[in-house]
């Protein structure tokens, strides 16, 4: 009996663990976070755009790694069972358009790898890095649900 | 018997000519200030008024890249049923090609269109209604040198009583305000341009308010953000309440960007809206950030919790 209540204790334990985890992985939130993480990386290059930070070379290609990176990882955070729930803005033409949105993803991930290569300078970095924001806006407009 | 019965047709003939009455669409322009409009429009004006209120947003035609084929097939899909953006493009048989200035007023500043029907207010002219007729010249010069392009956009898809057009005119007369924006004296050029470009042209107010069951703006919570009409999401709140934190180069920022001080980038139909201000000048961005971050603090309607 003591035996059988043990075994269902760690039963519970160890499945709430599962869904802790679960819960951490979740798509959703995952890719909010990683929505995050695009518009914190692109705070300092914006100030030095805007010419309220100094230009800094090493900031500008980190930030594009990020972007880089967070392109590739992309489509794989929009899975078909992550339509509804934690308040997602996903909107359902990511699904029924799934192709074109993977290839935003894919335009976005472009841009930033060719300006990794274009940019060297605050002159290349003037004239490259805005074509690169360019690209969130296109994706939001068709993808993104109106959301303060 | 005989004579109640003549009594009663007699309250339903005086009711119907009453809502007749009350429903009469009632032009803007008309005779000599109707003549006096086809003369001395001014397209490169034009073409600013047409970025400032945004009709390529609603009238291009979707799937193309081309801002400037305003053949129409937009859908709106509202409570009221499914409205569709009309071709606008100078074709003769399709689009308003045939169209005199002063019927581009009427449509602008009344909603009412060249036979006399009144259009639905998914067309902003609760807006436009404010706009200086000489801005309607200038865009009619404009729209004159664009492409012609074939095709009418389909009807509306409304069920009643919302399909009885003639109705509107009840509406209009609860919401439709005439009353053109005059400049302030105590405020500022630059304050004045911003009002009219946010409260004549913009109409950023028809998706930046919550709306009533009878789709009228609520005037109390205008710019306080609500429920989007087209479906799930919410419009943010344009107040102080919603955008107290930003600096007025934030707001113009996004104007011509889309991104926001945080450099989230908007979405939905914004990112669209973006693309009409992003073409007017610096000045004119910078003058509705003005006038915006004038508006004071509102509370807009309750959010529903957030939904696991």
């Amino acid at each position: 009996m003591i035996r059988g209540i043990l075994v269902a204790g760690a039963l519970v334990a160890g499945l709430s663990t599962v869904s802790a985890v679960m819960a951490q992985s979740d798509p959703i939130t995952e890719r909010q976070q990683a929505m995050k993480g695009l518009s914190q990386a692109a705070r300092a290059p914006g100030a030095m755009l805007k010419g309220e930070a100094p230009f800094d070379l090493a900031t500008v290609q980190t930030t594009l790694k990020t972007f880089a990176d967070t392109a590739k990882a992309g489509p794989a955070l929009f899975p078909d069972n992550s339509k509804t729930g934690h308040d997602t803005a996903a909107l359902p033409a990511v699904w029924t358009n799934k192709a074109d949105f993977n290839m935003q993803f894919a335009k976005f991930g472009e841009a930033a790898v060719a300006a990794q290569a274009s940019i060297k300078d605050e002159a290349s970095f003037k004239a490259n890095f805005p074509n690169v924001l360019k690209t969130c806006g296109g994706c939001h407009e068709t993808y993104r649900a109106k959301k303060s | 018997m005989k004579r109640l019965f003549s009594a009663l047709l007699l309250v339903a003939i005086v009711g119907l000519g009453l809502f007749w009455w009350l429903t009469r669409p009632i032009m803007a322009v008309t005779g000599a200030q109707a003549a006096a409009l086809e003369q001395g429009g001014d397209a490169g004006r034009g073409e600013l008024v047409f970025n400032a209120g945004g009709c390529a947003s609603c009238h291009a035609t979707p799937g193309q890249p081309d801002r400037k084929r305003l053949g129409g097939g937009l859908q709106l899909k509202t409570a009221f049923g499914t409205f569709v953006a009309p071709n606008i493009s100078p074709s003769q048989a399709d689009g308003i090609g045939s169209w005199k200035t002063a019927d581009l007023a009427n449509a602008m500043l009344r909603g009412v269109s060249p036979d006399g029907a009144h259009y639905y207010p998914a067309f902003p002219y609760t807006t436009y209604a404010h706009a200086k007729p000489e801005d309607v010249r200038d865009l009619m010069a404009y729209l004159r040198t664009l492409p012609s392009v074939d095709g009418k956009a389909p009807a509306h898809e409304l069920s009643f009583p919302f399909s009885f057009r003639r109705g509107i005119g009840l509406w209009k007369t609860v919401f439709l305000d005439t009353t053109p924006i005059r400049d302030e004296p105590g405020k500022s050029a630059e304050w004045n341009r911003g009002r009219y470009l946010v409260d004549a042209l913009g109409h950023c107010a028809e998706c930046h308010s919550p709306r009533n069951p009878a789709g009228g703006i609520v005037a109390a919570q205008r710019y306080a953000g609500g429920p989007d009409a087209e479906g799930r999401g919410w419009v943010p709140n344009i107040t102080a309440k919603g955008i107290g934190s930003w600096s007025k180069g934030d707001v113009s920022e996004l104007l011509a960007t889309g991104f926001t001080p945080e450099y989230d980038s908007v979405g939905s139909s914004m990112a669209d809206v973006v693309r009409n201000t992003g073409a007017l000048p610096k000045a004119d961005r910078d003058a509705m950030a003005e006038y915006l971050k004038s508006l004071p603090a509102v509370d807009g309607p309750p959010r529903p919790p957030k939904k696991d």
